[in-house]
């Protein structure tokens, strides 16, 4: 059902529930921090009876990007800026009013920024989830007619699109629809922001710095994730690849179609001097035109074709990020455990008196004597109270590790059956566009050969 | 008549001949329609040349034809001065003109323009058939680059063939000669020596900058029709060049863009089947594009060429129809400001005058042979092209559907967006019912119209 378009000012209707979702946010807050929660405990968080928990959220609700528009503000550096904004709209589903007509939607405005905020709060959250991406940011891979300004409208169109594809797509999946904050940005347009920051996602996220030397000093990478994330660095390598070959392909077959109006001109121009021949070259020049202009719609449409596959590369990144945090999970889970037998190596040591590895102690012992037994004792005892918590923290680590995996391997191959599904259904579009490209062939050079036959 | 200085009796007897059956041949023409049959003759030659053609509707070529030439085997020799190349002429005729019913010779370019400034010179006012130009420098070709002499053994090829259907030109005693004789050198020598070719120029110079006392209507409008034509020409031809062009750069893309979906069907497992599918798709494209290309540069680039240079001949004719006009206007006047020798003067007068009529006669009635020739080549260059198109993009749609074949589960998608094209091409509405087939196509949330998928709708209807 597609909902409304709102013509009506509608756009900054706040919701009753707004209060109520406001003071269960700080509840909230603490909730969400603890990404061990289970997805029953923030069910029973939420505080909003609107919809459901336990299903996913699109089952109970309609959600849209139904408008952009155009703003004007102060920026940060309180210089003037024009954004745009994007109408958000939702409406629980199968909902009708009392004249029979679906009722009318709850909307709210979110600009781009607001967007990025989201995916980067559940990247932090979710770290074991490949978050959907969002649209590019800037125009890429463009071919020469398409405009490369983020304020052109046929690019704010795409986008519009892009962005309603991906709410659609958090609220279609089993993790990331019952997320909180991802609600609270469908439906609450003030204090949304806030609600973000306070949960202090930003202190978790990893600086890129571990990120980069836990890559490097991993020793024992896990198979899976290693050939998962060369798969992923592949596809983003030949997608782009793709992308821009596709871009010039378009270019030059624009060039070919248009090219052919300069044979309806001519045809017509000839057509005036000639007799017999007049007519035949009159109709045949139309329908060069009519070729010639022809091309744009097409090319359009190849666009659609360009954006599926540009999701894809952009969730290439999202793949990898899931590895990226997997190795940290694995270098942290060795650093603990190589800690952990250190430790129990130099509690041999002091007991057994051997020095088997070369430390300072073993130096200084040798060359100041050896210690007393109390100190030694003392010293025993420490050590086993700090190899206790090792064991701790090493349970805890592979505990960490394992539920990691796990959630992350549940998630990947729901991803890849989503991306087979996709990819399959994009690429047969495509076909399905170039063979209606050739109907159309067909039709105007038919047209034209009968024109032909009336010279 | 200057330039008459060839074996002079022949060819004045010759022009006799031909200035009679001059305004004879046409009504003729008709009447040989109805007596004679088309010549029957099962060489292979005839065969090609009907092949050739490709034009089922000249008639006069049907009527008249009883020579028969064909221009093939291209041999370059070697000497110590020059390096060219001599094609193979070989003639099959009954006219009773003619000694033998067969000859075969060799000639060079040269030779072919020998004939071709001959038979300007006999006919001023007749319209040629372009000879192939001597050196196309644009596109750096090399002399002896084997596609440059295929392309122009075919237009000589055309050339000798539209001369010897000509009903006037076919008779020429230089034609003859040209088909028959062994060693065409001294032939050659005869013609008009360079000086008086020099004076004639000049005065034909002269004349043009006189200008002329009045001019026929119709050669006007002929004229005004001639320079249109012209640049109509040159315009078909630069757009036609343009478009090979983009043709080509396209194709270019093409082969580069097949091997990626190649590339990219080796990391992958279910979707390896429809990626490489799509890229056998691409590449089957890049042959199709190359093959059109071929198709426009053999049949409709010549084509337009010729008649490029038809109109370039053409203000030649006008020119000299002009020119012959000129210098009896010229003489006219002298003749009445004379009051001595005033017969001899009359004389050469009325002999200008003559020369004026046929000249006028001639080139009207060439004129709309040569229009309908005009006509029929044109119109079955522009014929094969359209059709060549048509067939570039049946072939492109069955690949297209040979790779929806690959994908199982999309049968019920594609019969959907088949029925829906049909449907539209009924002349129903076209966008809605398109974007409706297509929305069933698209994943999650992509409809543009709007409509939202939930993911387990999308996946009903796959299955």
């Amino acid at each position: 059902m597609r909902v409304a378009s709102s013509a009506d000012s509608s756009s900054n209707n706040s919701r009753s529930q707004m209060i109520m979702a406001d003071s269960g946010s700080s509840d909230e807050v603490a909730v969400i921090c603890n990404t061990d929660i289970t997805s029953k405990e923030s069910e029973n968080n939420l505080i909003n009876t609107m919809v459901e928990r336990g299903t996913a959220l699109l089952k109970k609700m309609e959600i849209s990007v139904a408008e952009a528009d155009k703003r004007t503000g102060k920026n940060t550096v309180n210089m003037q800026e024009t954004y745009t904004v994007y109408l958000i709209e939702t409406r629980p589903a199968e909902s009708v009013s009392e004249e029979g007509t679906p009722a009318a939607p709850d909307t709210l405005w979110r600009r781009y920024s607001e967007f990025e905020l989201l995916r980067t709060y559940l990247l932090v959250a979710y770290p074991y989830i490949i978050v959907p991406p969002l649209p590019e940011k800037r125009a890429e891979f463009v071919w020469h007619k398409l405009s490369a300004d983020n304020l052109d409208p046929d690019f704010v169109e795409r986008r519009r699109v892009g962005l309603e594809n991906f709410l659609l797509r958090l609220a279609s999946h089993p993790v990331l629809s019952n997320d909180n904050i991802f609600f609270l940005f469908l439906t609450e347009e003030k204090g949304w922001r806030e609600a973000v920051l306070e949960t202090g996602f930003q202190d978790k996220a990893d600086s890129r710095l571990k990120s980069l030397s836990a890559m490097f000093r991993v020793k024992n990478p896990d198979k899976r994730f290693t050939a998962l994330k060369q798969y992923s660095e592949d596809l983003s390598t030949v997608i782009s690849q793709l992308l821009r070959i596709r871009a010039r392909v378009a270019d030059r077959l624009y060039g070919v179609y248009k090219v052919h109006a300069n044979y309806g001109r001519v045809f017509s121009e000839w057509s005036a001097i000639e007799k017999e021949m007049g007519d035949g070259l009159q109709s045949a020049g139309h329908h060069m035109d009519t070729y010639a202009a022809s091309i744009d719609d097409i090319l359009e449409e190849e666009e659609h074709y360009a954006d599926q596959l540009k999701e894809y590369l952009f969730y290439t990144e999202a793949v990898r990020s899931v590895c990226r945090k997997h190795e940290l999970i694995q270098y942290e889970l060795e650093m603990a455990a190589q800690d952990l037998s250190y430790k129990k190596q130099q509690k041999e040591e002091l007991e057994t008196g051997t020095v088997r590895i070369f430390s300072l102690k073993g130096m200084t012992s040798k060359l100041f004597g050896q210690e007393t037994q109390e100190q030694r004792e003392s010293k025993v005892a420490a050590l086993e109270q700090s190899i206790q918590e090792g064991e701790e923290a090493l349970k805890e680590k592979n505990a960490e590790s394992q539920e990691f995996v796990e959630k992350a391997w549940n998630d990947i191959e729901r991803f890849k059956e989503q991306k087979e599904k996709d990819l399959r259904e994009a690429l047969i579009s495509y076909a399905i566009m170039q063979i209606s490209m050739c109907k159309k062939g067909i039709q105007v050079w038919s047209n034209a050969k009968e024109c032909f036959n009336k010279m | 008549m200057s330039g008459a200085t060839v074996p002079a009796d022949i060819s004045g007897h010759m022009l006799d001949l031909d200035e009679d059956e001059d305004l004879e041949v046409f009504s003729k023409n008709t009447s040989l329609a109805d007596g004679n049959p088309m010549p029957n003759s099962p060489d292979s030659m005839v065969n090609q040349f009907r092949l050739d053609e490709e034009n089922e509707e000249e008639q006069q070529g049907a009527i008249n034809k009883d020579i028969f030439v064909t221009v093939d085997n291209p041999e370059s020799h070697i000497s110590a001065i020059e390096t060219f190349i001599t094609y193979r002429v070989v003639t099959r005729t009954t006219c009773s003109e003619f000694d033998s019913s067969e000859y075969e010779v060799r000639r060079r370019y040269q030779d072919f323009l020998w004939l071709k400034s001959r038979l300007e010179e006999n006919y001023p006012t007749l319209i040629i058939h372009p000879l192939p130009e001597k050196f196309v420098m644009k596109s750096m070709v090399e002399r002896f680059n084997d596609d440059f002499i295929e392309t122009r053994r075919k237009a000589l090829h055309r050339f000798l063939n539209r001369i010897a259907e000509h009903p006037i030109l076919s008779c020429s005693h230089h034609f003859k000669v040209f088909l028959t004789e062994e060693e065409l050198a001294p032939h050659r020598k005869l013609g008009p020596g360079f000086l008086s070719r020099m004076s004639d120029t000049m005065r034909a110079m002269a004349n043009s900058v006189r200008g002329l006392r009045s001019k026929l209507e119709e050669f006007a409008v002929m004229q005004e029709y001639v320079d249109d034509f012209s640049n109509k020409m040159c315009s078909v031809d630069k757009v036609t060049h343009r478009i090979i062009k983009e043709h080509r750069e396209y194709m270019d893309e093409l082969k580069q863009y097949g091997p990626t979906y190649f590339q990219w069907a080796e990391s992958e497992e279910l979707l390896a089947e429809p990626l490489k599918g799509v890229g056998s798709c691409v590449e089957r494209c890049s042959k199709e594009t190359e093959e059109q290309i071929q198709h426009l540069s053999e049949f409709l680039v010549p084509t337009l060429h010729e008649y490029v240079l038809c109109a370039d001949t053409l203000k030649a004719v006008m020119r000299r129809r002009d020119n012959i006009q000129a210098e009896f206007e010229a003489k006219n006047e002298a003749l009445a400001s004379r009051t001595t020798d005033k017969e001899m003067l009359q004389e050469e007068v009325d002999d200008l005058a003559d020369r004026v009529e046929q000249a006028n006669n001639a080139l009207r009635g060439d004129w709309s042979r040569w229009r309908t020739s005009m006509r029929a080549d044109l119109k079955s260059a522009f014929i094969s092209t359209a059709a060549k198109n048509v067939d570039y993009y049946e072939k492109e749609g069955g690949d297209g559907h040979a790779n929806d074949k690959t994908c199982d589960d999309i049968r019920p998608m594609v019969a959907v967006f088949r029925h829906t094209v049909q449907a539209s091409e009924e002349g129903e509405t076209h966008e809605p019912q398109r974007h409706d087939g297509l929305s069933q196509a698209r994943p999650l949330g992509l409809d543009r119209a709007g409509h939202i998928h939930l993911p387990e709708e999308t996946h009903d209807r796959v299955r």
